[in-house]
Formats: C-alpha cells, sequence, structure tokens
C-alpha cells in the first residue's frame, strides 16, 4: 500500500465507522430496537473491513517512483563537508 | 497503516470506542422517558394471623395487585424486577420493610399486568407489634437497562390496618 492509499484508508476508515455508527443509532432509537442498532453496526464494522483492511489494487494508485541504481550513481550522494572551527562551534553550541 | 496487521488493529480500536460511546448515548437517552406507572393493591383477606411461640408475629394476606408499568420500557430497557413490600413504623425501628411478592417482567408486553396471589414471602414482625398495625405497601421497582445506569422508584399506597386480634 502506498502513502496516499495508506492515508485514504485511514480516512475510509474513520468516515465509514461513524456514518454506520450514527446510522445504527438512528434506526435502532426510531423503531425502539436495541438490537436493530447491534446488527447494523455490526454490518457496518465487518463492510469497512472488507473495504479498509485488505490491500486493494485502488490503495496502490500512486506508486513511489524511485531513482533507478545507475541514474544515482552518476549522482553521488552529498558527502558532509569539514567545517572551519568557529562555524562547528557557534552550530554545536546552537544546537545543544 | 502500512500493513495488514496495523489496518486491523487500528479498525478494532476505532470500532470498539465507537460501540462504547453509542452504548453510553444510548443510556443517556433513557433519561428523556418521564414514566407514568400506576398500581392499585387490595387486600383481600387475611388468611390467618398468630403469634409464634418465640413471640414474633405472623400474618398471611390474600392480595390482589394491578399495576401498569409498561412507561417504564425503553428501548434500553432489558427487564424491570419488581417487588411489593409491607412498610410499618414499630417503637424499636422507624421503617421496618418485609418483601410480601415479588416478581421480573421481561417485556413491555407483560407490562400490565394484574396478579391475585397470597404473599409469596412470609409477613413476619420480629417482635410482636403487627396488632392493629397500620401499614403502607409499596411497590418497588428497578429497571435494568441493556447498556448502562440502573433506575429505581415506587409507589407508596397507604391505609392499610392489620386486624387487633389473632385469628
Amino acid at each position: 500500500m502506498d502513502w496516499q492509499g495508506q492515508k485514504l484508508a485511514e480516512q475510509l476508515m474513520q468516515i465509514l465507522l461513524v456514518a454506520f455508527a450514527v446510522g445504527a443509532f438512528a434506526t435502532g432509537y426510531v423503531m425502539g430496537s436495541f438490537q436493530m442498532m447491534m446488527l447494523i453496526y455490526a454490518a457496518g464494522v465487518v463492510l469497512t473491513t472488507v473495504v479498509t483492511v485488505p490491500n486493494w489494487p485502488f490503495f496502490n494508485r500512486h506508486p513511489l517512483n524511485w531513482l533507478d541504481p545507475s541514474e544515482a550513481e552518476k549522482h553521488p550522494k552529498p558527502q558532509v563537508q569539514q567545517q572551519t572551527p568557529s562555524s562547528s562551534k557557534k552550530k554545536s553550541s546552537g544546537k545543544k | 497503516m502500512h500493513s495488514f496487521g496495523y489496518r486491523a488493529n487500528a479498525l478494532l480500536t476505532v470500532a470498539v470506542t465507537i460501540l462504547a460511546l453509542m452504548c453510553a448515548i444510548a443510556s443517556l437517552s433513557d433519561n428523556f422517558n418521564s414514566p407514568t406507572p400506576s398500581a392499585q393493591v387490595q387486600v383481600l383477606n387475611i388468611n390467618w394471623f398468630q403469634k409464634h411461640q418465640d413471640g414474633n408475629d405472623e400474618i398471611s394476606l390474600t392480595l390482589n395487585i394491578s399495576a401498569n408499568l409498561q412507561s417504564l420500557f425503553t428501548w434500553n430497557t432489558k427487564q424491570v424486577f419488581v417487588f411489593l413490600a409491607a412498610e410499618y413504623e414499630t417503637p424499636m425501628n422507624s421503617l421496618n420493610q418485609v418483601s410480601l411478592w415479588d416478581g421480573i417482567i421481561p417485556a413491555k408486553e407483560h407490562a400490565k399486568f394484574w396478579i391475585h396471589t397470597s404473599n409469596k414471602y412470609r409477613f413476619i414482625d420480629q417482635g410482636s407489634n403487627l396488632r392493629g398495625k397500620d401499614f403502607n405497601l409499596t411497590l418497588h421497582w428497578h429497571v435494568m437497562p441493556k447498556t448502562g445506569k440502573m433506575f429505581a422508584d415506587k409507589i407508596v399506597m397507604s391505609g392499610y390496618r392489620l386486624p387487633q386480634d389473632y385469628r
């Protein structure tokens, strides 16, 4: 699952659960049936599980495009420069 | 959210939290119900009235109990426990309670009832105070909810008097 897929999964999970909870409570209250509330909410939890827990293809529509290894070698990682004493002193004191 | 286990765990946690919240609100919704129960009890007969060898009075009554407790039931009510108590004052104790009858009402359909019965539990005074005693018959009830807070209340019916003599 890619980054955007993870965000989508979390939001879907929360929205679905809250929506089912509100719907279940309203239905149960109007019908005067506690059991009906529980059944609707249980169905909602099962549906939410099926939608958000498995790694469905629609959670993988934004793959990360890593650089090709040969391309990466042409642009070596910048090395840490040896810093002058004065600037390093300032930085270290500032960080501490 | 990166793995199956993480998503399953997060879903379970959120689902159970919301469930607890729903149950709490369901319990709070009971407060919108303002019940108007009614009850009447008739003492039809004094079956017998005697003094035990140890000095305690015991009496047997035939009662007709009728009540309408349907308004106690809400969507969050599991059952109602109801009992009838004789309440009276003696020189030793300002309040004596003797349970005479009880019952469990499992559903609203059974909450409007009448019953013709002798006292289910023995009406014994610890002492010899029952002759000519004025007493109240009080119908107590406990509303047991499916979730949340239990309610209790009562109806006091006064103006009953026991006979002066053993029989």
